[in-house]
């Protein structure tokens, strides 16, 4: 039985790649078999995250088209067994993602008997969006805290509710998780960014996990290493934690309070 | 591999939000409209003249299509800047070509024909929608959404900044309203908005209207009913008596 998940938010730049990439790879290192998509035709970026963008031959866009078949499109991740990447054309645009084309590619992925297929949609509302969510059994909602960021993932919940393949079959609405990103604890306090509990009540959703603002994010996406590898960083085990919730496992939220300095660290400013 | 060629598009499409006026013809009689509407656009009304406007016909099935011209004739005479007409089983898109207009559906996708006319008995206090056209909406709703009740709209979930709640009737919001309310939208004026946590974008009761800055702040994330007295709106505590 293949999950299709898509990992959305309307706003761009707000870490859909980056949580896409943790999400597959923390499900293939727990042996689930998964493949993780970018749909993001034209502004190809899921490759470099994943550090095979040296080795893409072929893209979604291809094996839409039929050029290649899917296991030609697949790249193998080298790393983590049981993980496989589909990169986005860089020399097309969204319009070239057809439906019919999509649920090619993920009855393929069916077929080859995937537990988890990873949609990394990109932003907006646009066609690009819309095909990776149409197919989608679960969506994950990446929010920063902040009300931009917010109000697009509100208006994304309200489209996953109307516009997937489910919810036109009268089979109701995907499940939808609130993953927030880049999440300050320090500028909660301060009043400068909204808190966990602000973004659940306007969003009224269950919460996934809370991955801190990390430097080691940065550090990730410069050495083509999913966060969730780096397990001495905050972020990568934030995001381990949210994997093991998304399969079910319960654990309880952390990084949502301000590290109290220490002696040193109030002496050097750390 | 194919190579693809970009060739440069001489159009796109473009999907756009547009706010437009709807007039609510409650009848067609054009001298009184033209002595009416005169004096309105004399009262300030300047964004009536600067909007696009959309022209409901309240009882589409009574309108011949002389009385419909010679009213389009006076509405344009006074510079209202009318886009469209809004579509009814008699007035379709052939008699706004006539017209020259456009053929706008108004209830998103809805069929707005009604067999009946909205009963307007002036001084009834209570909404004209059947009990069978409450609409009632369990799921929150999400910016960019829109829900229109031709009756009573109860919602129990919280209506995000970006939604739209239209109804015919009174709106009921058992939760958080951070979105538009519009009660009475085909011009019944006594429907009333209520709603547990006023944080609202803006409220309206039959086109009377306040947005978020003009909420009087003594009612801001309170349990509120909002009414109609005269032209002003009102606003109660739901809790107390009112």
């Amino acid at each position: 039985m293949t999950k299709i998940v898509v990992v959305t938010s309307g706003k761009g730049g707000v870490g859909k790649t980056t949580t896409s990439a943790a999400l597959a790879t923390g499900l293939a290192m727990r042996g689930h078999k998964t493949t993780v998509i970018d749909f993001d035709v034209g502004l190809r970026n899921l490759d470099l995250i994943m550090g095979c963008e040296r080795r893409v031959v072929y893209d979604l866009v291809n094996v839409i088209n039929g050029d290649a078949n899917l296991k030609q499109g697949l790249i193998k991740d080298k790393r983590v067994e049981n993980l496989f990447i589909l990169p986005a054309s860089q020399t097309r645009d969204k319009d070239a993602l057809t439906q019919e084309g999509v649920e090619k590619v993920l009855n393929g992925l069916r077929d080859m008997e995937m537990e988890y297929v990873i949609c990394d949609s990109p932003a907006g509302i646009e066609k690009g969006a819309l095909m990776a969510a149409y197919f989608a059994d679960e969506a994950i909602v990446v929010t920063n805290p902040e009300v931009s960021s917010v109000r697009d993932s509100d208006r994304i919940l309200g489209i996953l509710s109307s516009k997937t393949r489910k919810a036109e079959q009268g089979e109701g609405d995907i499940p939808a998780r609130l993953l927030l990103t880049r999440y300050s604890p320090e500028r909660v306090d301060r009043g400068e960014m909204l808190s966990v509990g602000d973004v659940q009540e306007i969003l009224a959703v269950d919460l996934l996990g809370v991955i801190p603002e990390s430097q080691a994010v940065l550090n990730a996406s410069n050495s083509g290493a999913p966060v969730i590898l780096d397990l001495e960083s905050d972020a990568g085990l934030a995001y381990a934690d949210a994997v093991a919730r998304f399969i079910g496992e319960e654990r309880p939220h952390r990084f949502l309070t301000a590290a109290k300095k220490g002696l040193f660290g109030r002496l050097f400013g750390g | 591999m194919t190579v693809s060629i970009e060739e440069k598009a001489s159009f796109e499409f473009k999907g756009r939000m547009l706010m437009a006026t709807v007039l609510y013809l409650k009848d067609l009689d054009s001298r009184s409209l033209h002595q009416q509407i005169s004096q309105r656009l004399e009262d300030a009304a300047q964004w009536l003249l600067d909007a696009p406007v959309v022209v409901d016909v309240a009882h589409p099935e009574e309108a011949s299509q002389v009385e419909l011209l010679t009213a389009v004739d006076t509405l344009r005479g006074l510079g209202v800047n009318l886009v469209a007409l809004a579509r009814h089983p008699e007035l379709d898109d052939q008699v706004a070509a006539m017209l020259g207009l456009g053929s706008i559906n108004l209830a998103n996708g809805r069929d707005v024909a009604r067999s009946e006319p909205p009963a307007r008995t002036g001084n009834s206090k209570s909404a004209p929608a059947a009990a069978e056209d409450t609409l009632v909406v369990e799921q929150p709703v999400r910016s960019g959404q829109q829900v229109y009740a031709r009756g009573d709209l109860i919602v129990l979930a919280p209506v995000s900044t970006g939604a739209e709640l239209l109804a015919e009737g009174n709106i009921h919001i058992y939760n958080t309203l951070r979105g538009r309310a519009l009660a009475g939208v085909r011009g019944n004026e006594a429907a009333r908005i209520f709603c547990q946590d006023l944080d609202a974008e803006l409220v309206s009761i039959a086109g009377h209207y306040r947005v978020a800055e003009d909420l009087p702040d003594a009612y801001r994330r309170k349990p509120v009913q909002m009414s109609l007295d005269g032209d002003a709106m009102c606003f109660a505590d739901l809790m107390g008596k009112s």
